[in-house]
């Protein structure tokens, strides 16, 4: 509360609020506190090259590349609604993307904004049925996880003559100024720097261990500020939280529900659209099953991020720690004696600890009990 | 029974013309006819109360005047000119603003965050442009108090609230929104007295700066102690519209019950209902 307020006298019916019990509140909280427990358990169990920078880096890259996804789905869940259909959207943008300057040999300043505007049509006509039919976007989204993975294998075989794979991208955006954005490392001139002055580690040719950082992580970092920003500071995000709280009460009190909730689908799939194009052109080639299964881990890594099923409830900083908890497990099991296969049965006790965790917040905050 | 009543009553001009005139309207839902050609209008400045059973329609016409339904026939004007309210956006822009019975509030959210949904302040401009909170906090806490409630917090979840608390937030915001009409469903149905004698004061002040007030209520007390002209509706039909000391309480109370005799339960309950 701000304290430039005229305070008329301390209520005598409320009794200070101890720091833990405010902390209590954040949705972010559980996803904070699951970093903290797997960054111990790692600490303990795995190699320490984990948590050298190579390391980090390492596990920041898997991590940043969910977290896209997941802040997009993050925001749609507060906004009351979900999206399946993201991971086959990787695919489908991705095909989009790799057919626009392969075989066409566009240049990216025009693929990557056709790709987008391709991606955020596609999404638009997922909220469009959504809010039109009344039908629940589970449903709804499920048909398209089928639909564009399935128009992504033929799609992909049309243009390539009968593979599944699509290559040469690397070739096709070679020398574009474009590229660096959306591929590679940034910073390089920072970590050569360092290196020079032995500030971090190098190979023996003096070359920096970590020639920069990963532009997907750029990319998380940035999308998970704006994110927060919008939700926290702005009328739109006020409406979005209003929306996924109660539709019908959120439009009576004269929230454009609708536009909102179509926004947020293209906001999705436009997450969808990047994390395809940056992956593309890392891996200079598109497949069809690029994205598999990416939909139920960004759900999951919004769930631990402190959203909730029913919408209304949650944060983009949450999503962005889910994310991370999700790439310290993939990555750091590989630094471990433990067996890799391991992380399905941690990612599903987590979800389990999220969602009951979650409940009880929810339980707090809106004084039920 | 018109002297018992502490406000002033100036004759809501009967020359003025109305803010809002509403004519035949009828709303079918499916097979259902909740409302059968309704006719009504509210003036600046008078407290117009529509009263009349449980499920006589009330709630259905209010939302056909504050843009959640759209009527099956019948026409709306909005100072003269033809409106169609194509959602409860446009009619808050036109400064109607509607305490709904149900509230439209959402539990998970703060209680200003609630004051301010669809229409919040916002500061700076451009890219940095949001939402501008202290001042949101600032107002939502000083209107909460004008009516007689000291919020904890200004961040505190609407869900965590009691259900007058809740009322009154809806009130409250009607109030700070309502520019040339507000609307008011059954307002004071959680309210203790004290919040109760605020609204009732409330209702007669924007009145008297000029804003056309619909009110609705099960009170005959409460309608007669601010209403200047009392439209009875009764299974989506008006019995008709009364001025103020035109009726007496007992002639309402009646029309208000479906002009079914109530005597016989008067009767047997001593005179208290
Ligand atoms: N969305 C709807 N679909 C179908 N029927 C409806 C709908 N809304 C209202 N009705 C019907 O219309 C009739 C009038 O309802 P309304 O809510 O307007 O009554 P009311 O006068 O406000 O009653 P109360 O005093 O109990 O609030 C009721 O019979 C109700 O069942
Ligand atoms: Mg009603």
């Amino acid at each position: 509360m701000s304290d430039s307020m005229p305070q008329p006298a301390a209520d005598e019916r409320l009794k200070t609020e101890s720091f833990g019990a405010r902390l209590m509140k954040r949705p972010e909280l559980g996803a904070i506190a699951g970093v903290i427990l797997v960054t111990i358990f790692f600490l303990v169990t795995a190699d320490p090259a984990m948590f050298t920078l190579s390391g980090v880096i390492n596990f920041m890259t898997p991590a940043a590349q969910l977290g896209i996804l997941a802040i997009g789905a993050a925001m749609l869940m507060i906004g009351g609604e979900f999206d399946l259909s993201i991971g086959s959207m990787v695919a489908f943008a991705g095909l989009f993307f790799g057919a626009a300057t392969v075989t066409f040999g566009l240049p990216l300043i025009v693929a990557i904004p056709a790709t987008f505007l391709f991606a955020a049509l596609v999404g638009s006509l997922n909220g469009f049925i959504v809010i039109r039919s009344g039908l629940p976007s589970f449903i709804v989204t499920l048909a398209f996880l089928f639909i564009l993975r399935g128009l992504s294998l033929v799609g992909l075989k049309l243009a390539t003559g009968g593979s599944t794979q699509l290559r040469g991208v690397r070739d096709a955006v070679e020398g574009d100024p474009l590229a660096s954005f959306f591929s590679g490392d940034a910073f390089g001139g920072v970590f050569a720097w360092l290196a020079e002055r032995g500030l971090v580690e190098t190979f023996r040719n003096g070359a920096p261990k970590v020639p920069g950082i990963p532009v997907e992580i750029i990319w998380f970092v940035i999308i998970a500020a704006l994110a927060t920003w919008v939700l926290l500071r702005t009328p739109v995000g006020n409406w979005i939280f209003a929306a996924g709280g109660d539709a019908n009460a959120a439009t009576n009190s004269g929230v454009p529900v609708r536009k909102v909730k179509v926004g947020l689908f293209m906001v999705t799939a436009s997450c969808a659209a990047l994390v395809a194009i940056i992956t593309v052109m890392d891996a200079g080639s598109t497949d069809a099953r690029r994205g598999f299964m990416k939909e139920f881990e960004a759900i999951i890594a919004a769930v631990i991020g402190g959203c909730l099923l029913t919408g209304g409830y949650g944060s983009a900083i949450g999503a962005f720690f889910g994310a991370i908890i999700f790439g310290m497990v993939v990555i750091g099991l590989t630094y471990t004696d433990f067996d890799q296969d391991w992380f399905q049965v941690f990612l599903g006790g987590m979800l389990l600890l999220a969602v009951l965790f979650n409940n009880a917040i929810r339980k707090r905050v809106t004084g039920e009990r | 029974m018109t002297e018992d009543s502490k406000f002033h009553h100036g004759d809501p001009a009967a020359t003025v013309a109305p803010i809002v005139e509403m004519k035949n309207i009828e709303k079918h839902f499916g097979n259902i006819i909740a409302l059968a050609g309704v006719s009504f209008e509210v003036r600046p400045g008078e407290c117009h109360c529509l009263l009349g059973d449980n499920g006589a329609g009330k709630s259905t016409f209010i939302k056909t005047m504050s843009g959640v339904h759209r009527p099956t026939k019948g026409e709306i004007l909005f100072e003269g000119r033809h409106m169609n309210f194509a959602s409860p956006r446009d009619a808050m822009e036109a400064g109607i603003a509607t305490v709904f019975q149900d509230l439209a509030m959402i539990p998970l959210m703060s209680v200003t965050r609630n004051f301010f949904m669809g229409r919040e302040p916002t500061k700076g401009s451009g890219p940095f442009k949001r939402m501008d909170v202290e001042r949101m906090n600032a107002v939502t806490m000083e209107e909460m108090r004008r009516m007689g409630i000291a919020l904890r917090a200004p961040d505190q979840a609407v869900g965590t609230l009691s259900g007058g608390e809740r009322q009154t937030v809806a009130i409250a915001r009607a109030v700070y929104f309502g520019a040339k009409v507000l609307i008011l469903d059954e307002p004071t149905s959680a309210l203790g007295v004290r919040q109760t004698s605020n609204v009732l004061a409330t209702i007669d002040k924007v009145r008297k700066q000029g804003v056309g007030v619909v009110f609705i209520s099960h009170n005959v007390r409460h309608a007669l102690a601010v209403g200047d002209r009392f439209t009875v509706l009764n299974r989506g039909k008006t019995l008709g519209t009364a001025r103020r000391g035109e009726i007496t309480p007992e002639e309402l109370q009646d029309l208000m019950a479906g002009g079914q005799e109530l005597a016989q339960l008067e009767g047997s309950l001593g005179g208290t209902v």
